[in-house]
């Protein structure tokens, strides 16, 4: 039985130091020749399973066979030599080199002292041409647009012998053209009989191109299905849930006037994407509108516009009836608003300054905590000494620095700053991702208490459990445009959830 | 103290022990009185009340590029323009003196402005350049030293050049010249000024809304423009400020009693030295005077050294190169670091176990 | 006077100043292609220059100084490479550290090994020179094409970018970037010595302190102007050369000596602002597709 199969990860389980279980007791069986997607949401492990394959992280259970041994990979070239390439959604790649040099790169024909250009030039060719790449190998890699990159990418892998191929969100960067190209490619090398896994989450895609589907979620396989014989529902379906089903004893929201409207608001990123469509909503105070959707949907361009972190935008953003256009960060947190960031530790705050340090940066210009030049230093001691005590932060004065606390303590630095100015307007974008149990527990009953107290907010959150249970008003966010929009958010099954997440269904006007 | 700044002060100090052993040690290599040699250096400054004015004298222009350096790296910007800024407000002051001869009590102040304005705007440059044009300030900072040192001895040579004297400026009038402190020393004024810019650096930087922001920016940029805070103008102001610090260092130098014309025709390596000073105070003004007393004991105590024995004052560059090269190494001595934290969060956890 | 400037002579002398920097602008240069900053080529330089002449002394060859010297300057590298990148020292204060330890070092060495103060007085044999051409700058020139081809032609040149540019890329197909760094840094340390020999064994003939003389920096800027290539190093070390020969000429003339001595750090500065400028508005360009 097992002789089909050119690799099988058995039972795999990663546990990483901070005690988060990634990986628990997973599968994985490739058949030769075949395109196997694998399937999960962001957080469900499937990062983590690819890297126990690439040699990047070492499983503390599980077998690895391939090519019906069992074997043990040690290192990425340990992968790479047991014929295992992998294509990061990162691309790898030096830019200023041609691609043939990238291609060769660590294994460079010489002759003599020098690197036989002619002879590199010629087996990048020839492996472009035999896998059919259009490709000008004397191009530097700078010059040539995402999609050639990618193909450069897989090149590089094939040049050095993949028979496996781990394709990580390859589509994520790509037009819908150049994800054609791509198809095609990946169909020839399916033809020439590689085996390619393809991580990714969108359905369409993974019908179109994959033979075979294994859908992780939180850190566990659901299985393993034929894509023929798996509806796109029932793939959604397996892939979206919650494990446990939190329940905050919540009151009905009170609703307030209206604080902040968007409308018609277009954001393109900075390589000329769009990234939020003709969107707008209005938010009240006393409400809050979760926003769920599959990363990279448009989330982090909304709120960097309406936090005014990014100012090109089509459209318009009402905050309290004034327009923010022309207004600039500071401008807008005098509006009375506080911004939870996505990525705590590169935006949030400044790990090598102290706690006290770290908690006043929204306010520090207020007249309670300085003069015209001067801080008020005694107050804002005590202050800090007062937050650290309502927010539970754990450390042992506010004088240590942030950035020797734990991921939770930290993030409760943060939201005690957001939250102390008493803020009309919460935006909360991952405010629990990847911190303990506990803290999470008390950052979400502050934002129900904030919310009861008559302040308006927006919780953007991977963590569905998190949405369920918090929204008064549930989006799904899904091409930059809110796809659905549910205001009886307890009606909502997963099911329909993962369906608009996916993007099988959208509703046709979505009024907010 | 937390275990971390505990282990930062131990590493401090065992740096230094070190580097003072390596001296030690060249010192037994070159000299035929090493011992004799080792205790001028050690002990030298303590010997005279002469000597130990001679260690405050030598204190006073390190405060002032130091504080200087601490503020514009604070701001996360190599910036090594602090040498040229001294070089630069020593010749305004000096021309100033001479060419304006105001009045005593007046010319010594108009002297000191216009030098640590001068000082502000040339370390302002490099900063300006990275702005515009994504210049590296490092490098610029290099090349405008060395612009500040010929445009000075241009001014030396061809604008206040006594004809009498060789390469050296008309004599600075004494109504310009900074009072003495102390009879029989050369202490001067300066001192006062140097601890009150020691003290208003550690408050712009640690106490003030401006010194706040730039911290912020100088160790988070994305943070800081997520806080809404002005980079731009944020960077600009530190260097400014920074620049003017050692350009009043400079102006004050040239008027101390110490000198009684403008005679640099070199850089004089304050702008380095500042570094080992700021390297030293981590970055906090308020330590500047413990750091320069440091260096100018050492430095003191090696020019007694290098007058009674046969030993040169240099060998206390090596010191200061060996202390700045294990003081800022992260990995050094990190796996004592690793015990000492170790221990402590097994004591915290006992505590509460108890508790 | 324009025959002047036109004269072999005056070109003669325009190489004899452009050597020193031409050798520690490719030094900046290999160790800039590996991604770092190398501020400490000042003190190599230094140190350099002080072992030309002792080892010189010592052997009675030029050559054997020079071998010697490249060593040395070798090993400073390795230094610098090794709390660089094993006790992750800051790059520019370990640079900071070496050059002041240069400053009193090399005092103090010639102190230990002579008697003399400051200047060395001992018999030494310089580098030969060839109808005025020192054997120093034929090789500071050929040491262009050898860095170019090393850079451009070979596995570890390849390398070296490739780590200096993209160091996950590298490490993704099994490049040691660490070792990589290493031998950059070994390498930017001997072609510094190169030059600090040069500087006290056929520029001048004997050791002075502090005869670099900000050379190590000029360099470093003169590097990053020309893209951290080494024909591009080349042509703005030349431009040193020109100002500092013009300068030499100019002395006879009325101009003022030290606006002259301005120029070539004016320029640089001038033409560093202009060529980021140029890299930057690439990158966007190239950034927005």
């Amino acid at each position: 039985m097992s002789e089909q199969y050119v690799l099988q990860m058995q039972h795999i389980m990663k546990i990483y130091g901070n005690g988060v279980v990634a990986n628990e007791d997973v599968s994985l069986n490739l058949k030769k020749g075949e395109i196997h997607s694998l399937l999960g949401e962001n957080g469900a492990g499937k990062s983590t399973l690819m890297k126990v394959l690439f040699g990047i992280e070492a499983p503390d259970s599980g077998k690895i066979i391939l090519n019906g041994e069992e074997t043990t990979i040690k290192s990425p070239m340990d992968a790479i030599s047991k014929g295992i390439g992998m294509v990061h959604q990162h691309f790898m790649l030096v830019p200023s080199l041609t691609v043939a040099e990238n291609i060769i790169l660590g294994t460079e024909p010489t002759n003599g002292l020098f690197i036989d250009m002619k002879k590199a030039v010629e087996e990048a060719r020839r492996i472009a041409e035999q896998y059919n790449f259009d490709i000008d190998v004397t191009a530097k890699v700078e010059e040539i647009p995402v999609g050639v990159k990618q193909k450069v990418e897989i090149l590089k892998a094939l040049y050095r012998g993949a028979d496996i191929l781990i394709l990580d969100e390859p589509t994520a960067v790509l037009t819908p053209q150049e994800t054609d190209e791509l198809f095609v490619q990946l169909e020839k090398l399916r033809a020439d009989g590689h085996t390619m896994i393809f991580i990714s989450h969108k359905l369409d895609e993974i019908k179109r191109i994959c033979n075979s589907a294994t859908i992780m979620r939180n850190g566990r396989s659901m299985g393993t299905y034929d894509v023929s014989e798996i509806s796109t529902d029932d793939m959604s379906k397996l892939m979206v849930g919650r494990e446990v089903v939190l329940t905050f004893d919540k009151k009905p929201p009170v609703l307030k006037d209206v604080m902040m409207r968007v409308k018609n608001l277009t954001v393109h990123n900075s390589q000329g994407v769009l990234k939020v469509d003709n969107l707008s909503f209005e938010l009240r105070g006393g409400e809050i509108l979760g926003i769920a959707g599959v990363e990279g949907n448009g989330q982090s361009e909304l709120i960097n516009t309406i936090t005014a972190l990014n100012k090109s935008y089509g459209g318009e953003v009402f905050i309290k009836d004034a327009d923010i256009r022309k207004d600039n960060v500071k401008a807008v947190r005098e509006l009375k608003m506080g911004h939870i960031p996505e990525d705590r530790m590169t935006s949030g705050c400044a790990g090598n300054l102290s706690i006290r340090e770290n908690m006043f940066t929204n306010q520090y210009d207020a007249p309670e905590y300085s003069g015209k030049f001067l801080l008020k230093t005694k107050a804002l001691a005590q202050r800090a000494a007062e937050l650290v005590k309502e927010y539970l932060v754990k450390c042992k004065n506010p004088e240590q620095n942030v950035g020797m606390l734990s991921g939770g303590n930290i993030q409760k630095v943060i939201v005690a700053r957001e939250f102390s100015t008493n803020p009309d307007i919460i935006i909360a974008n991952q405010p629990t991702r990847g911190i303990d149990v506990g803290a999470a527990e008390f950052i979400r009953r502050r934002l129900l208490e904030y919310r009861d107290a008559g302040c308006a907010v927006i919780l953007v959150s991977a963590d569905l459990n998190e949405i369920f249970s918090l929204s008064d008003r549930l989006a799904v966010m899904y091409k930059g445009k809110f796809a659905g929009l549910f205001t009886d958010v307890a009606s909502v099954t997963e099911e329909q959830l993962g369906q608009y997440m996916l993007g099988l269904r959208h509703d046709e006007e979505v009024a907010v | 103290m937390s275990a971390e700044k505990k282990f930062e002060v131990f590493r401090l100090f065992f740096s230094i022990v070190i580097a003072l052993l390596v001296s030690f040690a060249l010192i037994f290599m070159v000299s035929k009185q090493p011992i004799a040699a080792i205790v001028a250096l050690i002990t030298g400054p303590f010997k005279s009340g002469r000597n130990l004015a001679n260690v405050v004298e030598a204190m006073i222009p390190l405060i002032f590029t130091g504080t200087g350096v601490c503020i514009m790296f604070s701001a996360n910007q190599i910036n090594l323009a602090s040498e040229g800024a001294f070089h630069l407000g020593g010749l305004v002051a000096a021309t100033l003196a001479i060419k304006l001869a105001l009045p005593a009590g007046i010319s010594p102040a108009v002297c000191l402005i216009f030098a640590a304005a001068a000082g502000g705007l040339f370390t302002a440059l490099p900063a300006i350049l990275k702005i515009k044009t994504g210049a590296s300030e490092m490098v610029a900072s290099l090349m405008i030293n060395y612009i500040s040192l010929w445009l000075c001895t241009f001014v030396l040579m061809h604008v206040i050049l006594d004809p009498a004297a060789g390469a050296a400026s008309f004599p600075l009038p004494k109504t310009s010249k900074l009072v003495t402190l102390f009879r029989g020393t050369r202490i001067h004024f300066g001192l006062i000024i140097a601890l009150a810019v020691a003290v208003l650096g550690y408050v712009f930087l640690y106490k003030s809304k401006i010194g706040y922001e730039l911290r912020i920016a100088g160790s988070n940029k994305q943070f800081a423009e997520y806080s809404g805070i002005d980079i731009v103008k944020v960077i600009l102001l530190s260097q400014l400020v920074g620049g003017a610090v050692a350009g009043l260092g400079g102006g004050v130098e040239i008027l101390s009693p110490i000198y009684s014309r403008f005679t640099w025709t070199s850089l004089l390596g304050y702008g380095w030295d500042a570094i080992v000073i700021c390297t030293l105070a981590k970055q906090n003004p308020l330590k500047t005077p413990l750091a320069a007393l440091f260096l100018a004991y050492l430095r003191t105590g090696a020019s007694i050294m290098a007058r009674t024995t046969d030993v040169t004052l240099e060998v206390v560059q090596i010191t200061q190169g060996v202390i700045i090269l294990l003081a800022v190494a992260e990995q050094f001595l990190s796996k004592t670091k690793h015990r000492i934290i170790a221990r402590e969060a097994k004591a915290a956890l006992r505590k509460e176990e108890v508790a | 006077m324009l025959r002047l400037f036109l004269s072999p002579d005056f070109l003669i002398a325009i190489l004899r100043s452009t050597t020193p920097i031409l050798f520690a602008t490719l030094a900046a240069g290999v160790a800039a292609k590996a991604g770092i900053c190398n501020m400490a080529l000042e003190g190599i330089m230094l140190f350099s220059a002080l072992f030309g002449v002792i080892f010189s002394n010592l052997t009675g060859s030029w050559l054997a100084a020079l071998l010697l010297t490249c060593v040395c300057g070798g090993i400073i590298g390795l230094v610098l490479a090794f709390f660089v990148l094993n006790l992750k020292t800051d790059e520019i204060l370990a640079a900071i550290a070496i050059n002041l330890t240069a400053t009193g070092g090399t005092v103090l060495l010639l102190l230990a090994f002579s008697g003399d103060r400051g200047s060395s007085t001992f018999p030494t044999v310089s580098a030969p020179a060839f109808g005025g051409v020192n054997i120093m700058t034929v090789l500071s020139l050929i040491m262009v094409a050898v860095m170019h081809l090393f850079l451009y032609k070979t596995p570890l040149g390849l390398q070296i970018r490739s780590v200096g540019e993209n160091k996950n890329a590298a490490e993704s197909v099994g490049i040691k970037s660490i070792r990589i760094q290493y031998i950059a840094l070994i390498l930017s340390g001997v072609l510094c010595a190169c030059g600090g020999y040069f500087l006290s064994g056929g520029y001048m003939n004997s050791f002075t302190k502090n005869m670099q003389s900000g050379r190590g920096f000029i360099a470093l800027a003169a590097s990053e102007m020309g893209a951290n290539t080494p024909v591009g190093g080349f042509l703005v070390a030349m431009l040193f050369g020109v100002a500092q020969a013009v300068g030499n000429q100019l002395q006879l003339t009325s101009i003022p000596v030290e606006l002259i001595q301005m120029i070539p750090y004016a320029t640089t500065l001038i033409g560093l602002a202009v060529f980021s400028y140029i890299v930057r508005k690439r990158k966007e360009k190239l950034a927005n597709g």
